[in-house]
């Protein structure tokens, strides 16, 4: 359904990389190449192994990246902001918390420690809404409700509250902007099942009143049950971008990392994917995955393009089943 | 291995957040505790890893009555445990290289000397590469400083290791990796285990046997899970 929208997206990605630079002349090549879109109204869910860039890919749109970091390619907001042109000034005045909202990975490193829930709630209200006086009581305490984060707690400080708590709060400031796009790294760590759930479906609500969200989850149910698409990160670079329907359930996923990464929910079969990622200092010359990938080849020894929604030479058995039998549909 | 008899324990005495829960580990035992966001588990976690005094109860370790928590407990007792945390930045020195964080236990007790084996053998455990043991936390991912994280817990060879939600934050193939590595080190080593957490499948998949808050805990709901869903 989403695809054949015609809303022009809130986001477009195109070729956006971002290196490190390191002593000794190396480079850390944290995000390759990331080019997809996001419509007002869409879910997408960006989920991958840890270090594998998702967070990093969300800093370059917010400028928040550090000063050893150089980014290329573009990241356009609405059609006419490149957030990666974009100098701090016009980041900081117009568009972080206004245009771009973030729910921070670590929440409590991102808190104020020395203010509590509520005067931090009342400041971002003050700043970022009209709302003054007498009015911005109620409002905090509707805010803090819309992330389900309980009203007794409200006077605690950031290292008062245990990790949930603290990940609620980071969601309720989150969206006091009501910015077009959100950002939301993690948005679930520490919550329970029905916490993440009911913390997710806040988020679609959200979106389904027209925003557009990138959710960075490794939460693969929570992406599953809320978002319109998935792209996978390995290594920097987005591997498989789907229809989160077709990903979570028939056929599944078409990249082999993909699949590995599914396979190892401990409802599945709870075994990691074989070693580690590689080194983003130190990248091999073809696929990314191919140390680790039980189809690898020759041919993998030259980087897969991105064809299709995946880049791999050797698409998985069931993509290949599909695709010598399209009689089936 | 560990037992926690009738523990209060809490930030505020007219209003503790765990009450009069007893909960035992025996040798070699992996236990997974489940019990929903805020519920007081990690406070619990706390009492057991000597991190947070009680208000009232006991703690024994490896036989030996608990005394002094902090700085006040005594040595032997304090390095019998590790502990893994759910948010690696909040515990993790950023001053510190993943190498010297890993290395800090050992220092802090007198066995510098054993550093550079341990590391290099903990280090190829828990699967981190030399270039980034040299890091600094804020320039890793948190995964990988959850890593270096579960490295620092085991690199005294504890005899009870305490997981409080240590792969909340991770996805699905390395939280598998580090469950391996910690069964690996049980196995070798026969220590025992808390893990706590409320993912529920993932600590039937993972522990010998698991126990809800809520059987410890009879005599009350948890007030802020109440709060948090009412
Ligand atoms: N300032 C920095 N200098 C050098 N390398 C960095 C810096 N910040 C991050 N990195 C590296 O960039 C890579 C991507 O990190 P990032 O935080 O984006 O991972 P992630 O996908 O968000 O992982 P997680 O799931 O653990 O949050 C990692 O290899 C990390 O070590
Ligand atoms: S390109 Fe080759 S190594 Fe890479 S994922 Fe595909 S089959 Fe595996
Ligand atoms: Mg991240």
């Amino acid at each position: 359904m989403k695809k054949t929208s015609p809303a022009r997206p809130v986001l477009s990605v195109a070729g956006l990389s971002v290196r490190f630079r390191m002593r000794g002349g190396r480079h850390v090549a944290a995000v390759t190449d990331a080019t997809f879109d996001l419509a007002a109204g869409e879910c997408l869910a960006l989920v991958g192994e840890s270090g594998c860039g998702k967070s990093v890919l969300a800093s370059a749109l917010l400028g928040l990246l550090p000063a050893n970091a150089e980014t290329s390619g573009a990241a356009v907001l609405d059609g006419d902001t490149d957030l990666v042109t974009a100098g701090e000034r016009v980041l900081a005045r117009t568009v972080r918390g206004r245009r771009i909202g973030l729910v921070p990975q670590s929440p409590a490193a991102h808190l104020t420690p020395v203010r509590t829930v509520r005067a931090q709630l009342e400041e971002t209200l003050r700043e970022l809404t009209g709302v003054r006086g007498p009015a911005v009581g109620p409002a905090a305490r509707a805010a803090a409700g819309r992330a389900a984060f309980p009203a007794d707690h409200l006077d605690r400080y950031p290292h008062e509250l245990s990790g949930g708590l603290a990940q609620r709060a980071a969601t309720a400031l989150a969206l006091i902007g009501d910015a077009p796009l959100l950002l939301a790294d993690e948005p679930t760590t520490g919550l329970d099942r029905e916490l993440v759930e009911r913390t997710v479906d806040e988020l679609r609500r959200h979106t389904d009143r027209g925003r557009a969200l990138l959710l960075i989850t490794h939460d693969l149910a929570a992406a599953g049950r809320i978002a319109d698409r998935v792209a996978v990160m390995y290594a920097g670079r987005i591997v498989e971008l789907a229809d989160a329907e077709r990903f979570f359930g028939r056929p599944g996923p078409r990249h082999p990392y993909a699949r590995g990464l599914l396979e190892a929910l401990p409802e599945r079969e709870f075994a990691p994917i074989p070693g580690m990622p590689p080194e983003l200092a130190d990248l091999p010359a073809g696929c990314a995955f191919a140390a680790r990938c039980p189809r690898a080849d020759e041919r993998c020894g030259l980087q897969p393009s991105f064809e299709n929604g995946v880049a791999c030479h050797h698409l998985t058995g069931v993509e290949i089943h599909r695709a010598e039998e399209p009689a089936d549909a | 291995m560990l037992e926690l008899n009738r523990v209060t324990a809490g930030y505020d005495r007219r209003d503790p957040v765990v009450r009069d829960v007893s909960l035992a580990v025996a040798p070699g035992e992996s236990v997974g505790l489940l019990g929903p966001s805020g519920c007081g588990k990690s406070t619990l976690a706390r009492v057991a890893a000597l991190l947070h005094r009680p208000d009232a109860g006991s703690v024994v370790l490896a036989g030996a009555p608990v005394k002094g928590w902090r700085y006040r407990a005594p040595q032997e007792q304090r390095t019998a445990v590790g502990v893994v945390f759910q948010q690696p930045r909040l515990s993790a020195d950023p001053r510190l290289s993943l190498r010297e964080l890993i290395a800090q236990p050992l220092r802090s007790t007198g066995r510098r000397h054993e550093v550079a084996v341990r590391v290099a053998e903990l280090a190829r455990e828990v699967g981190l590469t030399g270039e980034l043991l040299d890091r600094r936390p804020h320039a890793v991912s948190d995964g990988q400083l959850q890593r270096a994280c579960l490295a620092r817990a085991l690199v005294l060879r504890p005899g009870l290791l305490i997981c409080d939600e240590m792969t909340a934050m991770l996805d699905a193939s390395t939280t598998a990796a580090l469950v391996s590595v910690v069964e690996a080190y049980r196995a070798e080593s026969g220590a025992a285990l808390l893990a706590v957490g409320h993912d529920r499948v993932l600590l039937e998949r993972w522990c010998d046997r698991t126990v809800r808050w809520e059987e410890l805990d009879g005599t009350r709901e948890p007030a802020e899970a109440v709060g948090a869903r009412g």
